[in-house]
């Protein structure tokens, strides 16, 4: 039976493309964008700290749409059920890995501008929470037993897609009701024009990386999947051989 | 048999099961009991202080103690094959949810009818807010513990480590609800702010969920 490629051609044209991508959009960020005029170079880090927090909303999308086609086909076409799942699965990675650069690098630049590591203000709370719900997906997918991993984590994904807009909603009322004690981060309360190019190629650089990320991951769980079927049909024959 | 009339069987059988183990009600009400003992030591609270933190102590135990109540629900089914027996049941499975849901809904709510004297004993409490609230608020706030926390508990049914998964996918999801009922416990506490949004928060909560659970349980039940 023949593996699934990880990096094919395109993977590797993909590669190049975002490598070049990423260094250009860092050069733009920290030599070529204008200095931030109340910050100083400390401001830089919005080149990079904005894109991930911005693609970390994106991708649990993907994991909850992955997570439905997955439970609407799962009785229908077992096949295609086990390729959304492994969207589903790479979707909740990447989420989280994006969410945790978003959580860390805000905090670095918390701890410089605003002088304090962390507040409980509102739009760290979600994020925070958003990024809880994904660690307990993937701890789901971790614990529990090998044949409903699929559709437990499914179930899961719908559940935490409809927390989302709850927490959203909730830390607002929460945070509007007791003042937040340092101010409310409006840092992109309007950006520079001269900041624009560094910042969207930024986004597009780190879209890129994340799209490859997905899609490493998905040819991987492909490939854990494969094994995963060639042992059971490997078991299957070799009883059959026994009963003859 | 109608639908109702296989939720009634359901909540019938856990709730003579109970009567005659008594094992959940008792093992919550001192674990709550513990974990109300070891905050107050912690904080060693004021009046004015404790009407500030009571709301949010009192939900965190029952929290807690709730854990303990879901994680043996569905093990009383495994015991005999009984939940194999469930799923060739002509029997809408949501039913045995909704049944299972609502006598846990019992077992906690009982635990808060001795707790909350206590309570109010060990803090020294005087509701300076609409007191008559509370009785909105703690029935929605524990149909929110419960109702998820019965679906997740048969979720993780057949994993390895079914007491630790229950608490690490159930404390993310109800962080909105339970973030709701303590605000809304100590807004009626201290009438420091209205506690509308909360309880509005906890309906939509509510409703939200538990369509989800009744939606989903048949495919968690048969997940294989």
């Amino acid at each position: 039976m023949q593996r699934s490629r990880i990096f094919g051609p395109v993977g590797a044209v993909w590669f190049l493309l975002t490598l070049a991508a990423i260094v250009y959009a860092t050069r733009l960020g920290l030599l070529l964008a204008p200095t931030e005029a109340t910050m100083g170079n400390v401001a830089r880090i919005l080149y990079y700290h904005v894109p991930h927090s911005m693609l970390s909303l994106v991708f649990p999308y993907i994991n909850f749409a992955a997570s439905l086609f997955y439970l609407y086909w799962r009785r229908r076409d077992p096949l295609k059920a086990l390729t959304a799942d492994a969207v589903a699965i790479a979707g909740a990675e990447v989420t989280v890995v994006y969410g945790s650069i978003c959580l860390l690098t805000g905090m670095l630049w918390g701890r410089v501008a605003w002088g304090i590591w962390w507040t409980w203000d509102a739009r760290l709370t979600s994020m925070l929470l958003l990024w809880l719900l994904y660690v307990s997906y993937m701890m789901l997918r971790k614990l529990s037993a090998t044949g409903q991993t699929h559709t437990l984590a499914a179930v899961l994904s719908v559940f935490a897609a409809i927390d989302v807009p709850i927490v959203y909603m909730s830390i607002r009322w929460w945070r509007t009701q007791h003042p937040a004690p340092v101010f409310g981060g409006g840092e992109d309360s309007g950006l520079d024009a001269s900041m624009w190019p560094a910042f969207a190629w930024n986004i597009v650089a780190w879209a890129l990386w994340g799209v490859l990320l997905l899609a490493m991951r998905y040819a991987l769980e492909r490939r854990r999947q494969e094994r995963e079927q060639e042992a059971a049909l490997q078991a299957i024959e070799a009883s059959l051989e026994m009963a003859q | 048999m109608s639908y109702l009339g296989h939720v009634m069987v359901h909540l019938r059988k856990d709730l003579r099961l109970e009567w005659r183990s008594r094992d959940a009600i008792n093992g919550m009400l001192f674990f709550a009991l513990l974990v109300v003992v070891v905050f107050s030591l912690a904080f060693d609270p004021t009046a004015a202080m404790s009407r500030q933190i009571a709301g949010g102590i009192l939900w965190v135990a029952l929290l807690f103690a709730s854990i303990i109540a879901l994680n043996q629900a569905w093990t009383r089914e495994q015991r005999n094959r009984v939940l194999e027996t469930q799923r060739m049941a002509p029997a809408p499975p949501s039913a045995l949810f909704l049944g299972k849901a609502i006598a846990n809904l019992i077992f906690v709510a009982i635990v808060e009818a001795i707790l909350a004297p206590l309570f109010a004993v060990f803090y020294n409490l005087h509701i300076i807010g609409q007191g008559w609230l509370l009785v909105a608020v703690m029935p929605l706030g524990t149909w929110a513990l419960v109702c998820n926390g019965t679906f997740f508990a048969a979720l993780g049914l057949r994993t390895r480590n079914r007491e630790l998964l229950l608490p690490l996918i159930l404390f993310p999801i109800s962080i909105p609800a339970l973030l709701g009922m303590m605000q809304a416990t100590t807004a009626i506490l201290s009438g420091e702010f209205d506690p509308g949004p909360w309880i509005r928060l906890l309906i939509g909560y509510n409703v939200a969920f538990t369509a989800a659970c009744l939606l989903l349980f048949e495919t968690v039940l048969n997940a294989e």
